[in-house]
């Protein structure tokens, strides 16, 4: 995984709420059978017409927001189903980090195994953050995730909590499997004594 | 020793390595796999030269991308690409040594309605899988919950997840239902009261009389919708009902094993005095028969209200509520039971269980489908196709004028074949009325099979109660 930098980029506005994993990539986008190529499939159907041409009042059809590498979302971000084509299309696109007053627990897990940074404030710090997304391309804001810290165009910080361990991992771009793999005698230790005590499992 | 709850008790048993900060290895007792979630996992193994950790306790069976029509055998009836995910599933179950359900095979059917069909699923065990509705086990007293791709990678490799512990939700339903209120009804006039983000953060464990008279299809359809409701799973606690579903199942432990097994399962429940750290409660009686107006499942009123406006609302609810009234073409004030259907769809890993084919044969027995309906019935498994074809129950819908499906999950999301057309209208026994999900502009309504029927009948959202 790539590691997270600091990053600074437009954000774009997404105020709706509730914006499902079946909005962020449609289901007949799920038929790859690789983890690429999801970026251009993005809000599919918020995105483009049935013919294919773009829908020029979607945010991230509008020339300011088309490079944009931070969302900032309406509450509930990333409900429904469990797809990880919804991180991997947010990651394809060039989205690294999103802003929502909540996350979908699932949807929330997968973006830290993409190397993109979810991060949950209040609402009025939402509130704000979304106004500064609304100015546009000269709004580039700074989201420093060693510092905790995200940096409004104007210079305005608001401070965001991480978990300590998530954190490192996007940090230092670890993969997950080979830190459980250096606990493996744990996993064994456990394995043995679990099935003399549940042997049915 | 301080009182438990059940998810705490499941929680503990099941940590296999506890970090400073309280991150945790969880040790995972069963993982269910299907083709779309996982080819990139098994990917992934091949790449890094990884095996699969636990074959015999992974479980794999196609069922998002199958048809349901007669002589699906045919490659024909799928698109190349669905070909290729569940091709892939056949090379990755052969090839790592997986327990595997073909779709040729009979006990094949949705993941879900398969695992605790078969026995895999039992009281006290971790149950992951790369899909949402894992939480429908939870009605074994399992803590079962939906994973991303690279978690089914790392389940595959380690058996286990990398996890914090959840916060502890009760939802009791006090009292008796209604006749004609069922278990979606339950689950869905809850998500109506928390929101789809009231369960976030959260495990809930449902209790309370109306719970524990439910059967076990209908205590799998309460758990089913914990995750529309934000929770990271649902639990209900094991009984004497649990164990009559589980015991004689092929892979439920027997003889002295069961005895033993029964023991440690008869430990799972919520002792007294455990902490919650939210409560809702909820009267049996005052639940009625449920259906969603919107694109959310928060969006859900009893049948007998009408379309709300977007101005009852609050916040960023308000814009929400205008886009799903306009994207479902609905009017505001107008009778939910007014409201015309084109289409019926009864299936699921919510409702594609015996009991759910039992309902609707009962409303629809000696009757007629209104003309011009489209109305299908997708049982959840090979093995509830053949039994309701058993009990007679397949040619009663038949004789209505239903199509009768071979199982998968079909038209709950509509990657498969069966699709609705833009603004075709379905009343749907399925979990999600999410824009686009059962097809592109596609209007979905969530209600149970007893109002799916019914509306099978009339052509139009209706109270079953009128009917009966």
């Amino acid at each position: 995984m790539e590691k997270f930098e600091k990053l600074q980029g437009v954000a774009a506005p997404m105020p709706l709420v509730n914006i499902d994993t079946d909005m962020i990539i449609p289901k007949i986008h799920l038929k790859s059978i690789k983890r690429t190529g999801f970026g251009k499939n993005l809000f599919d159907e918020m995105r483009y017409n049935r013919d294919g041409s773009e829908i020029g009042d979607f945010v991230l059809n509008k020339p300011q927001y088309r490079n944009a590498e931070i969302l900032v979302a309406g509450d509930n971000f990333g409900c429904g189903s469990s797809r990880e084509h919804a991180p991997w299309a947010i990651a394809d696109f060039g989205i690294k980090c999103v802003v929502s007053t909540s996350f979908a627990d699932i949807f929330f897990n997968n973006c830290f195994k993409n190397g993109i940074l979810p991060v949950v404030l209040p609402q009025e710090q939402v509130d704000l953050l979304m106004e500064d997304a609304e100015r546009g391309a000269n709004a580039r804001m700074t989201v420093d995730l060693e510092a905790q810290e995200i940096t409004t165009s104007e210079g305005t910080v608001v401070p965001f909590e991480v978990d300590a361990f998530k954190k490192h991992c996007l940090l230092n771009g670890l993969d997950d499997i080979g830190l459980t793999m250096e606990k493996i005698d744990a996993i064994d230790a456990f394995e043995a004594k679990d099935s003399a005590a549940r042997p049915w499992v | 020793m301080s009182p438990k709850t059940l998810y705490d008790k499941i929680w503990d048993a099941h940590v296999a390595h506890e970090a400073d900060d309280g991150t945790c290895l969880l040790y995972i007792d069963r993982h269910l796999v299907h083709e779309v979630t996982s080819p990139q996992a098994f990917e992934g193994l091949r790449m890094t030269g990884r095996k699969v950790r636990a074959p015999e306790k992974t479980i794999a069976v196609p069922d998002h991308n199958v048809p349901t029509t007669a002589g699906r055998e045919d490659p024909a009836q799928m698109t190349e690409e669905s070909r290729i995910q569940v091709d892939a599933l056949d090379v990755n179950a052969k090839e790592f040594g997986l327990q595997y359900y073909p779709m040729s095979d009979v006990r094949q059917g949705i993941v879900h309605i398969v695992g605790p069909e078969q026995g895999w699923t039992l009281p006290g065990m971790t149950v992951v899988c790369g899909d949402s509705h894992t939480a429908t086990h939870g009605a074994f007293g399992s803590l079962a919950h939906g994973i991303g791709t690279s978690e089914v990678e790392h389940v595959l490799a380690t058996q286990t997840l990398i996890q914090k512990k959840s916060k502890n939700m009760k939802v009791e339903i006090t009292g008796k239902l209604k006749p004609g209120v069922t278990a979606k009804d339950i689950t869905m006039a809850v998500i109506g009261e928390t929101g789809t983000a009231g369960g976030t953060g959260y495990v809930i464990e449902y209790c309370g009389e109306a719970i524990r008279d439910l059967t076990m299809e209908g205590r799998m359809t309460v758990c089913n919708m914990a995750i529309e409701g934000g929770a990271r799973a649902g639990l209900i606690a094991p009984d004497e009902t649990t164990f009559d579903y589980v015991k004689g199942r092929a892979h439920a432990p027997k003889g002295g094993a069961f005895e033993q097994a029964l023991e440690d399962w008869k430990t799972l429940f919520t002792d007294e005095g455990a902490h919650f750290d939210k409560v809702v409660t909820l009267k049996g009686e005052d639940i009625q028969p449920c259906v969603t107006w919107g694109t959310s499942p928060e969006d859900v009123l009893p049948i007998t209200a009408t379309v709300p406006a977007p101005e009852d609302f609050e916040g960023g609810k308000i814009e929400a509520a205008r886009r799903s009234i306009d994207y479902m073409g609905l009017t505001p004030g107008q009778k939910l039971s007014e409201i015309e259907i084109d289409t019926v769809f009864i299936g699921s890993c919510t409702n594609g269980r015996i009991e759910d084919m039992r309902a609707v044969a009962e409303v629809v027995k000696g009757k007629k489908i209104k003309d011009g309906m489209r109305a299908m019935i997708v049982p959840g498994s090979g093995l509830v196709r053949a039994q309701a074809e058993e009990e007679g129950l397949a040619e009663i819908f038949e004789a209505a004028g239903f199509e009768w499906r071979l199982a998968g999950c079909s038209m709950c999301l509509a990657m498969n074949p069966d699709q609705l057309s833009e603004n075709e209208r379905c009343a749907s026994t399925s979990n999600r009325n999410f824009e686009g999900r059962q097809g592109y502009k596609g209007r979905t309504h969530l209600v149970s099979p007893a109002m799916a029927a019914a509306a099978a009948l009339t052509g139009r959202l209706t109270d079953v109660r009128d009917l009966m």
